[in-house]
């Protein structure tokens, strides 16, 4: 189990100032949504924590050890599936493990299993539907050696059912597992549904705007969604959002 | 198989209708043997003389598969060092291109003034064709990999070999496909021009000796021995691509 801690974190490109002292902070086993408007600069903060960039100031700590431009320490589940097209189901869940040398095939085969996908280890990820990549790239994320999941996106590109199938596919997942999620999204009621907690990001350069802790009890269910709790929340989120629109 | 017979049959129809209309028109016209022989003429020629072709025959058969198979590993070990070194890769590619604007046709004479009659000038003949248009789809594979494909190796904590090796190669694969396609099918000719130059037996000598001594049917047995040896060589390339790319490429990109 582990927790991130980015700490007064900026970075600037091209002289341009993208991330302006960003502070956050997640919780061993806590998952934690990142809000923003488009162009925010959310799949920067990812790259950033990844490792493609260094942060220009600040610091970014994984179990309290600094992580700057260091690759590898995080499992990363990518906006689009980006799984191989020439390597099978299997083949691909195992990714993430190759790449530092550990394959467990029957960890693989389990998470496989516990997504719905039986029967598909050997199958290639062009007959897959949207949904089923999608899940693939997290289990491939999740059996990933790195205990900590930045998760980008993945479902924007889904439609509403789909999607809201997949969210409830990935809480039922993560509340058996735990791990802790760092979680960039632009869909409030996604948010709302999945996370502990809610950080708002402003335009750029993006600054943490504001923090909201999410109430509802877990496991969740979708009934949620319709109660009047959930519709006040989110009203309060999209009134901080709607300034930026 | 059947797919097949159901696609063949027509480009199969048309190349018997041209056989017929070239037999008759020769009959009709009594055009002289020397001259232009007709498709059954050249068929008896080509039955009659098989025994003496077949030596020809494998002469040009291990010099196209010695070239092609030197070309190509040049042509993939010069594709995947420049995509290495993208330095390199920007001073050279413009002498690439330049390198195949030279006419093999006034090279090859050079090449015997320069290393003799033997073997080594016709493999650089051969090489020279080969190693382009697989250098050339090499390349642009692996240049063109899709950037999140990438983007998750990196994030991922990827070395730049392992990206190389799981992502980048994979991913050209299709495209060397495309190359070592037609340098197979050029690469037969690379074998025929070389053996102009000077050779005791292949096909380019046996065209040679036939067309200096007005044996026009036999010129012909050559042309169609050639045609059947590329079709050959593009035949076995097609099979290994379809062993070893077994994922559906339909709805790459």
């Amino acid at each position: 189990m582990t927790t991130l801690s980015i700490q007064n974190m900026s970075k600037y490109f091209d002289g341009e100032l993208i991330l302006d002292e960003l502070s956050i902070h997640v919780e061993e086993g806590e998952f934690v949504s990142i809000l923003g408007p488009s162009g925010s600069g959310k799949s920067t903060l990812f790259h950033v924590i990844g490792g493609l960039f260094t942060p220009d100031s600040g610091d970014i700590q994984l179990d309290g050890k600094s992580i700057n431009g260091q690759r590898g320490t995080i499992s990363y589940m990518p906006q689009s599936p980006s799984l191989l097209p020439w390597r099978t189901v299997i083949e691909n869940v195992m990714l993430g493990q190759e790449l530092h040398g550990k394959r467990d095939r029957d960890k693989a085969l389990c998470m496989i299993e516990r997504a719905g996908l039986k029967g598909y280890e050997n199958a290639y990820p062009d007959d897959l539907s949207g949904g089923m990549k999608q899940r693939v790239a997290f289990i491939r994320a999740l059996v990933s050696p790195q205990s900590f999941l930045c998760l980008d996106e993945p479902f924007s590109a889904l439609d509403e059912f789909t999607r809201l199938d997949m969210q409830k596919w990935l809480l039922s997942i993560w509340e058996e597992d735990l791990s802790s999620v760092l979680f960039v999204t632009h869909n409030i009621d996604e948010a709302l549904f999945l996370s502990d907690r809610i950080i708002v990001l402003s335009t750029r350069p993006a600054r943490v705007q504001k923090e909201f802790k999410v109430p509802f009890p877990r496991p969740r269910d979708k009934e949620i969604l319709l109660t009047e709790e959930f519709l006040k929340w989110k009203t309060s989120i999209f009134e901080e959002l709607s300034q930026y629109v | 198989m059947k797919a097949w017979i159901s696609k063949g049959w027509r480009p199969f129809l048309v190349i018997i209708l041209l056989f017929i209309i070239w037999e008759s028109t020769i009959r009709v016209f009594e055009v002289p043997a020397w001259l232009m022989p007709s498709p059954s003429e050249i068929w008896a020629e080509g039955v009659a003389s098989w025994s003496t072709f077949t030596g020809h025959l494998a002469s040009t058969t291990l010099l196209t598969i010695g070239g092609f198979v030197i070309g190509c590993t040049i042509g993939i070990g010069t594709a995947v060092g420049l995509h290495l070194l993208p330095k390199v890769r920007e001073a050279i590619y413009p002498l690439m291109i330049l390198s195949q604007n030279i006419p093999i046709i006034v090279l090859a004479p050079l090449l015997v003034i320069w290393f003799g009659f033997g073997l080594l000038p016709k493999i650089i003949v051969i090489t020279l064709i080969c190693f382009f248009p697989v250098a050339v789809s090499a390349l642009d594979g692996f240049r063109q990999t899709n950037a999140e494909y990438i983007l998750y190796m990196k994030m991922s904590g990827a070395t730049k070999s392992q990206i190389f090796r799981k992502v980048e190669w994979p991913h050209a694969l299709p495209s060397i496909f495309s190359g070592l396609k037609i340098s197979a099918t050029y690469s037969v000719m690379g074998a025929v021009i070389s053996e102009w130059l000077g050779a005791q037996k292949g096909i380019g000598v046996y065209m040679t000796l036939a067309s200096s001594s007005f044996r026009t049917d036999r010129v012909f047995v050559a042309i169609f021995m050639i045609m059947m040896l590329s079709l050959v060589f593009f035949g076995i390339i097609l099979l290994l691509e379809k062993i070893m790319i077994k994922w559906n490429r339909k709805e790459e990109r």
